[in-house]
């Protein structure tokens, strides 16, 4: 083997080995979620972590029932999901199908600086527009509700909803629309009875893609949502969500505390939803490519 | 009714969803340039908060932010490039392959929160890096490592076979061809992938909540192994755990902030946007 043999060889196994990496780091992640995490049930049952109602980490004794957590990032992402999936939908059929040329360029750079938005700014602007307007329509003693969190979450989920809807869309073979067209259809019909027939598991797998979007986000619900750790039993109370409690309450968790433990199992909680949503979405999208 | 007036009443429909869908960019910039470009100054830009946050300015989380986007894009751009190479040029059509497409995706779709506990279960605790900006920049580069790779396998892609084929056939190695004949054509692909990607890690702030963000530290990092300030924990500080801080000075930070990652953003659809239309092959 002479020297420029060993150098491609050497490069071969760089490569490769970068190209690994991203299978690494999902485990890695995984590993030390579960490291940190999984201390936890030696001290509290699996039981009463699922099922309790009562999240008070530092109260004697102390409880920590997730309930009212995942019912809270449940209600705030159908919430968000109810806004954002008829919306961006609709805006993704606009971009794909009717718009001009020119404009869709603009319309398709204005979803994508949506996307550039940092969410502590969404949520600050959530918090001085959209937090008073809440409070003072349905006269609420505080506007830090699961619908603020809902609204400023349906955004924040449209970029993903819309860009990969739209790509679902554009997509469709051209012969089905001709197909619809030549027999006398209209342009709007050949779009709801037929393009969006066959865009139809594209569509589901943004739907997903924005869904998991949504679970994940952290520091606009953070602020705009109120964090009180109760069951919600509707749209205008105070929530808390898996990402928030984790983000509020880690600072002040003491290393090695079941406080410390229980935060990492909501991690673990948050990455295996996460990655299931993902899981879904992707075989959808790769069932269209074949 | 008649379709064609059917039609109409839909696309107006669809119109307006799109307006509704695009209004809130221009609704919050205008939002925080309206409120915020009175705060902006000089002094603002470059000294220390003082009074408790309350006053003075906003440089060392400047500073902080600038350094933590340099540093993750120095880590996450050899190793996302040449995962991308792999990834067009090298892998096969096989079980890995597949599985590794859905490591990239699920990595992107980690919620930042979760990168934030990994970056201080394994930087800050099993490393004994501590919360520092070394801890930071390797959490943000992983977060950004998924875009780079899709990115650069993208533009990769996009490179005709023939272009390979030929420098092949003039009897240059497999790595040589990506080198000299594939690689430049991609750049600037590569190039756009990243900067969206670093714009997007510039305003995160659950991945650094726990890696290296500091509260109040009004001075400059002396090594990576310091905490720094950043603007997106800054602006979440100031906005809901200072009370009585003044308006102007909240909106200016978001401002800083969203000047910061809109004009990376713009920069890279502009190189694209150029791009394409010079590209003819």
């Amino acid at each position: 083997m002479n020297f420029k043999q060993i150098k491609e060889f050497i490069i071969e196994k760089a490569i490769f080995l970068s190209g690994s990496l991203s299978i690494i780091f999902v485990i890695l992640i995984f590993v030390f979620l579960i490291k940190e995490g999984a201390l936890f049930f030696k001290y509290v049952p699996i039981k009463d972590f699922l099922t309790g109602t009562n999240w008070y980490p530092l109260s004697t004794p102390e409880q920590f029932g997730m309930l009212p957590l995942i019912m809270g990032s449940l209600l705030v992402t159908i919430g968000a999901m109810i806004i954002s999936i008829p919306l961006g939908v609709a805006c993704a059929f606009y971009i794909a199908e009717v718009v001009n040329p020119k404009l869709k360029d603009v319309l398709k750079t204005g979803v994508e600086l949506l996307a550039a938005i940092p969410s502590v700014v969404i949520g600050f602007v959530g918090m001085v527009t959209l937090v008073p307007l809440v409070k003072n329509i349905f006269n609420l003693p505080t506007g830090l509700t699961a619908l603020s969190g809902s609204i400023m979450l349906a955004f924040m989920a449209m970029p993903t909803i819309v860009s990969i809807a739209e790509d679902a869309i554009t997509a469709v073979p051209r012969r089905y629309k001709e197909a619809a067209l030549a027999l006398g259809a209209t342009h709007w019909q050949a779009m709801y009875k037929v393009i969006i027939v066959a865009a139809a598991p594209g569509i589901f797998a943004a739907v997903m893609l924005g869904v998991g979007r949504v679970i994940g986000e952290t520091m606009a619900v953070m602020m705009i949502t109120g964090n009180a750790a109760v069951i919600p039993h509707t749209f205008l109370q105070p929530v808390r969500t898996l990402t928030a409690t984790i983000a509020a309450e880690m600072g002040e968790a003491i290393r090695g505390s079941n406080h410390y433990y229980a935060l990492f199992v909501v991690g673990i909680i948050l990455f295996i939803i996460t990655f299931a949503i993902n899981f879904i979405a992707d075989v959808f999208l790769h069932r269209i490519k074949k | 009714m008649n379709s064609k007036l059917t039609q109409k009443i839909a696309f107006s429909f669809l119109f307006l969803c799109a307006l509704i869908t695009i209004a809130p960019v221009l609704l919050i910039v205008v939002i925080i340039v309206v409120n915020g470009i009175s705060a902006i100054s000089w002094d603002f830009l470059t000294t220390s908060p003082t009074n408790g946050m309350r006053s003075g300015g906003i440089f060392p989380a400047i500073v902080g932010t600038f350094y933590l986007a340099a540093g993750a894009t120095v880590i996450s751009l050899p190793l996302g490039v040449m995962g991308g190479i792999y990834l067009s040029e090298y892998s096969k059509d096989n079980f890995f392959t597949r599985i590794l497409k859905l490591g990239i995706v699920n990595l992107a779709g980690v919620p930042s929160i979760v990168y934030g506990l990994f970056g201080l279960s394994l930087f800050v605790i099993y490393l004994k890096l501590g919360a520092s900006l070394v801890s930071g920049c390797l959490t943000l580069a992983i977060m950004a490592l998924p875009a780079i790779i899709t990115a650069t396998d993208a533009a990769l892609s996009s490179v005709p076979q023939s272009f390979r084929e030929v420098s092949l056939s003039l009897g240059a190695t497999k790595w040589q061809t990506i080198r000299h004949a594939v690689l430049p054509h991609a750049l600037p692909g590569i190039i756009t992938g990243t900067v969206l990607s670093n714009a997007r890690i510039t305003g995160e702030t659950a991945p650094i909540l726990f890696t290296v963000a500091a509260f109040y530290l009004p001075h400059l990092p002396g090594s990576v192994l310091d905490q720094v300030m950043a603007l997106p924990y800054h602006l979440y500080v100031i906005s809901t755990q200072i009370p009585g801080i003044s308006k102007s000075t909240t909106y200016g930070t978001a401002l800083v902030l969203i000047a910061f990652t809109l004009s990376l953003n713009l920069f890279g659809i502009i190189i694209r946007t150029h791009l394409r239309r010079q590209k003819k092959w």
